[in-house]
């Protein structure tokens, strides 16, 4: 089965519009991310649509979609929870911040998904944000001062199928509405 | 600095300023309207006069880089807005954009006017999903009142703003890399020359700008080049927005002038080192500029004084850290990210942070020998200036920097055989955390491997 519905296709021909005619490979991420959308992950699937979608063989597509952190080809949580551990969060606890994140997970050493497919839990580099250290995001939308209980707590909530409100902005429902909205479809609601 | 001295940060305190109408009745796009009633060649003098340098970094005069961009090539000519902004420690990016997207899109409009430019792309970090949002309906918001678009203000000028997401990857805030990845393809530098502004966006002339410089120039256009050149040190004139993390009372963006000494910014802003602690350490500009001590104190916050006390003024966002905190913990967490980040282009860079980063390990966890500590900065050497780009260069700032001032804490760990802050190692208590590779939790903690890595590495 196809990945791309009709209307997603309709949609992702509009995404290459936005690049010069002859350019359209300029497209490769936000139809990375509609793929995503669907699916939770880039698949082999996924890759070889957006492949198709631009002329170029699955393999190009590949080699860009391995580049960038936030295309995720392996199997991903419902929630991805991105816990900063860079120098400014570092010092204000983040190590705890993501160890915590881990165990309410109940993650095993290795594993990055919960085993009810809830949330990835993600080490993160510097989101810009850090006169609000330790910052986690969910979904890309930040929580800011997040502690041990915090976080745990947040991990909890997303396994008990609710979204906690974050600091700023509106929050994804989930991490395939965060990958709509990064293909530029739709805002958040 | 009192209230009115602030110039692109003066209305945070007005939540109002988030849409177009609140922004308008603070003169809003008053600046392009003048602007356009000028000549490009007249726009791009304005500005060189008011002697603007670029915040992104490299602090080059950004009338000058508007000049370099050739006319009548027969191609089109782009402008690219570096919203990638991820230099650790850095977010004044964010926050501008966050609290005022109109002043960074009227100085985009500005600049590609002043350049000839008919279509802009702002290249957004992926992870700012929230501010992207935000800019998004503020383009909207901008056409829809005819500021962008057809005929900008009845002058017969046209201008498309396209917003592109990335995707996670801290090379492309480096302007070839971005180019490669708006392009479509991995976010990896190009050599240079030809310079972007030459031979840039799909090989045509490109100007690229980062969001706060662009702030700026609305202000500049508004309120003349003189009165821009008049605030700060003459060489390098204005305000800039310090962001300051870490060890402090008062994390935060403040807006001061150039050159104002660290000492302001840390005590009277910041509120001072956190719980009243002893300043140990701190990063003019993230993590890529060398550390500065508490020697380092009265040294002024502009480009070239910065660059006199031995850094750089960076993105001038300074991260502290207080005497509890582990000058070596704090280098190995700076070198996992340069590990992580490098874009594996070029040898120098994609070995050596990543070895560098496996023996800072080691030595923080109590596993170091002594001769690590020259490798280390063999390592850095081998490093610097050998790569198409700055992000191996950055790497080897924090590496250099922190064995020149704090080499004793280096000796402690190899000599003590544990971290002389957590005494966590074979010398003190077992480590809480297993590190892998990388030195980061959370899986299987594994023996440190002992590689001859001086013999690897020559």
């Amino acid at each position: 089965m196809a990945v791309l519905s009709p209307e997603l296709r309709e949609q992702a021909e509009a995404m290459k519009a936005r690049y010069p005619q002859g350019r359209e490979r300029s497209a490769i991420l936000p139809l990375l991310y509609l793929a995503q959308s669907v699916e939770g992950h880039v698949t082999r699937d996924g890759l070889r649509e957006v492949a198709e979608l631009l002329g170029l063989r699955t393999a190009e597509v590949e080699a860009v979609a391995t580049f960038y952190t936030m295309l995720r080809l392996r199997p991903t949580g419902t929630h991805v929870v991105n816990v900063c551990t860079n120098l400014s969060c570092a010092l204000r606890g983040a190590r705890e911040v993501y160890a915590a994140a881990r165990e309410a997970a109940g993650l095993a050493p290795g594993s990055e998904v919960s085993e009810d497919g809830a949330v990835t839990v993600h080490e993160e580099e510097c989101l810009g944000a850090c006169d609000a250290a330790p910052v986690v995001q969910v979904d890309f939308a930040n929580h800011d001062r997040v502690d041990p209980d915090r976080v745990t707590e947040i991990v909890a909530a997303l396994r008990g199928g609710e979204v906690p409100e974050p600091s700023r902005g509106v929050a994804p429902r989930d991490f395939r509405h965060a990958s709509r909205i990064l293909a530029g479809l739709e805002e958040p609601s | 600095m009192s209230q009115t001295a602030r110039i692109v940060t003066a209305n945070w305190g007005d939540p109002n300023v988030l849409a177009i109408d609140g922004y308008l009745a603070k003169a809003g796009y008053e600046g392009l309207r003048r602007a356009l009633s000028m000549t490009p060649a007249a726009v791009i003098d304005e500005v060189k006069a008011s002697g603007l340098r670029g915040r992104g970094g490299a602090g080059f005069p950004t009338g000058v880089k508007w000049s370099f961009v050739p006319q009548d090539t027969g191609k089109p000519t782009y402008l690219v807005c570096n919203f990638d902004e991820s230099e650790p420690g850095t977010y004044n990016n964010r926050e501008l954009v966050e609290r005022e997207p109109h002043q960074m899109l009227e100085g985009l409009a500005i600049a590609a006017y002043a350049v000839q430019s008919h279509t802009a792309y702002i290249y957004c970090r992926g992870e700012f999903l929230w501010p992207g949002t935000v800019l998004q309906r503020a383009i909207a918001e901008a056409y829809a009142k005819g500021f962008l678009g057809r005929d900008l203000f009845g002058s017969g000028y046209d201008l498309d703003v396209v917003l592109h997401r990335g995707a996670g990857a801290y090379i492309c805030g480096e302007e070839t890399a971005l180019l490669s990845s708006l392009e479509g393809f991995r976010g990896q530098p190009r050599l240079r020359p030809p310079f972007p502004a030459v031979e840039g966006l799909y090989e045509s002339p490109t100007l690229i700008n980062n969001v706060e410089t662009l702030c700026f120039v609305p202000h500049i256009l508004r309120r003349g080049a003189a009165w821009f050149a008049g605030v700060g040190p003459e060489k390098s004139p204005g305000t800039k927005v310090f962001s300051i993390s870490g060890k402090v009372e008062r994390p935060g963006n403040y807006e001061l002038p150039m050159g104002t000494p660290f000492r302001v910014l840390l005590e009277e802003h910041a509120g001072g080192v956190l719980g009243g602690r002893a300043l140990k350490a701190w990063t003019p500009g993230g993590s890529s500029t060398p550390l500065l001590t508490a020697e380092h104190l009265d040294v002024a916050l502009d480009f070239e004084s910065v660059q006199a006390a031995g850094s750089m003024l960076g993105t001038g966002a300074v991260m502290v850290m207080d005497e509890t905190d582990c000058v070596v913990e704090a280098t190995r967490r700076m070198s996992q990210f340069y590990a992580h980040e490098s874009c594996g282009k070029c040898t120098p860079c994609r070995e050596g942070t990543w070895w560098v980063s496996r023996v800072l390990a080691r030595i923080e966890h109590g596993y170091g020998r002594p001769e690590d500590l020259d490798l280390i900065l063999d390592t850095a050497d081998n490093m610097l200036f050998k790569s198409f780009c700055a992000l191996a260069d950055g790497a080897a700032s924090p590496l250099q920097s922190s064995l020149r001032y704090f080499r004793e804490e280096y000796e402690q760990h190899i000599a003590e055989r544990r971290c002389p802050f957590t005494g966590e190692g074979p010398g003190g208590v077992a480590l809480e955390l297993g590190p892998d590779e990388m030195g980061s939790p959370g899986r299987e903690p594994s023996e440190p491997v002992f590689v001859p890595l001086g013999e690897v590495l020559r």
